[in-house]
């Protein structure tokens, strides 16, 4: 660690090339904060979008039509408008609504913080998408399975956790792929409603070092590895479920 | 679909679901204040030709990615191994980067005027905002021709040669022309996600409709219109939307299936 220091160190006296979040520790500081931020934010919001997903799915084969029109509704919100604007909604416009309490100081402070309307405006985003893609691989589950799971007798309850879903969520993997990388590169965002996430961080340390292009590149590449991360888990992933004679 | 009302019939009515989020809660607000619907109503031209900016910088990106996309696509295919490889290694880039950061790096890293015959001619920063959306938008289509390409069966290729075409001959005679019906879908898409990606050049400073909002709020400085201003751009946002998505819908449906991403 020290050696890198040093030699980033040197190479800023050498080249200009001014590395600063290697060796300046309160600048390393400020990055792993980052980088901690948007790992933490893509979690989340990816946790709470396949909750989302899941049980949106769920309702929207409900026999109620109005519970039907109400997730068809969400989903088509969700889509047909731009996320920042979702966010901007969220932290802007709904934050000021949502209860707060007053500090000794007397100043106002909101219980819902930036990070926390970042996932509430990433996970309805994404769940949105999620919600489609499960939905999608539910209606390719081929019909044969479930008349099979009807002639022995399964339930409804059985029917879904037992064939439907497993087989659902394989189909689904390729999309589902597509879309945590968009999770992960969505959490960028979150920058223009200040949450401490890894391009936030980034503007901070080149505000104070004027070294764009150094910082650019060190950007681009940490979101390259954390959405490489994603992309390996997910073939991981494939490769764990797929089953013999069941084309991917 | 399982209802059967007609889209523009939907369209309005989710538009107008949005929009009444607003008045809902603009109930309170004492009688010499005009309600917080009338205000927004005031600042309405100012938004659209906001949302006019969107629009052209959208439809130029679009020109832009579709060319250069569709160049990089038919390269990721070609023999010359080096070209190929510059095409794979792009596309995957700009499709893995997300947009913020790349609009960042194209704000901060290209110059802000450049020299033409002695004189420095400024460029815009919503031209330059333009160039940084076309470039993911680029690497998308790239992957949509490459896919379009591969997707014609290698019988249509011998086909042509049996005909005595040329390998250019058969491309831009028999394999393009399919390609172009397998393509308009994800393409039509993608124009939509387009769209609503512009509004992050507002990050960067570009004046579009989501700055003009922050602005109009900002002097407003009342909290009960902000429900229904970003209602509003949310709206408007819809209206172009959601058509595009039904239209792509109805498309894939009867082409093939591909799925809606996410913008990132």
């Amino acid at each position: 660690m020290e050696a890198i220091a040093a030699f980033a160190k040197n190479l800023y006296s050498t080249t200009g090339l001014n590395f600063s979040f290697i060796y300046d520790p309160f600048d390393r500081a400020r990055w792993i904060v980052g980088i901690k931020t948007t790992i933490l934010l893509s979690i989340a919001s990816i946790f709470f979008s396949m909750i989302i997903g899941l049980i949106g799915t769920l309702l929207d084969r409900s026999r109620f039509r109005v519970v039907r029109t109400a997730i068809r509704g969400y989903v088509h919100v969700f889509r047909n408008t731009p996320p920042l604007a979702q966010l901007y909604f969220f932290y802007f416009a709904l934050a000021p609504l949502m209860p707060y309490y007053v500090t000794a100081q007397g100043a106002r402070q909101p219980y819902f913080d930036g990070f926390l309307w970042a996932v509430i405006a990433l996970s309805l985003l994404q769940g949105a998408y999620t919600l489609e893609i499960f939905r999608s691989g539910l209606d390719a589950v081929p019909k044969d399975f479930v008349e099979a799971s009807n002639a022995l007798a399964l339930g409804r309850v059985t029917r879904f956790c037992r064939i439907e879903f497993p087989l659902a969520v394989r189909i689904c993997l390729p999309a589902m792929e597509s879309n945590l990388v968009n999770s992960v590169k969505n959490t960028s965002m979150a920058y223009a409603i200040a949450v401490p996430e890894i391009l936030y961080q980034a503007t901070q340390i080149w505000g104070d070092r004027v070294n764009v292009p150094e910082v650019m590149c060190a950007l681009l590449a940490s979101y390259m590895v954390l959405v490489g991360a994603v992309s390996l888990f997910m073939r991981f992933l494939a490769r764990r479920l797929a089953m013999p004679g069941y084309g991917t | 679909m399982r209802t059967h009302r007609p889209m523009a019939a939907r369209v309005v009515i989710f538009a107008a679901i949005l929009l009444a989020l607003g008045p809902a809660e603009a109930a309170d607000g004492s009688p010499e204040r005009a309600s917080a619907f009338a205000t927004v109503l005031k600042w309405i031209p100012l938004l659209l030709s906001g949302f006019w900016l969107n629009i052209l910088m959208s439809v130029l990106a679009m020109a832009i990615g579709t060319v250069i996309g569709v160049i990089l696509g038919v390269s990721q295919l070609s023999k010359n191994r080096m070209l190929a490889g510059f095409a794979v290694l792009y596309t995957h880039f700009f499709r893995n980067a997300p947009w913020l950061v790349v609009l960042f790096f194209v704000m901060f890293l290209l110059p802000f005027n450049m020299r033409l015959g002695g004189f420095a001619v400024g460029i815009p920063d919503w031209v330059k905002a333009t160039f940084g959306l076309s470039l993911p938008v680029a690497a998308n289509i790239s992957e949509i021709t490459r896919g379009a390409i591969l997707s014609i069966p290698s019988g249509q290729w011998d086909a042509g040669r049996s005909l005595g075409l040329s390998r250019g001959m058969i491309f831009y005679l028999v394999i393009i022309p399919q390609c172009v019906r397998r393509m308009l879908p994800p393409w039509m898409n993608w124009y939509a996600i387009l769209l609503m990606a512009t509004v992050l050049s507002s990050i960067v400073g570009v004046t579009e409709i989501l700055t003009l909002t922050e602005r109009v709020t900002a002097s407003e400085s009342r909290p009960d219109i902000l429900l229904p201003i970003y209602g509003f751009v949310m709206a408007l946002f819809f209206v172009f939307c959601y058509p595009i998505a039904r239209a792509t819908y109805y498309l894939e449906r009867r082409f093939g299936v591909t799925h809606r991403e996410a913008i990132g």
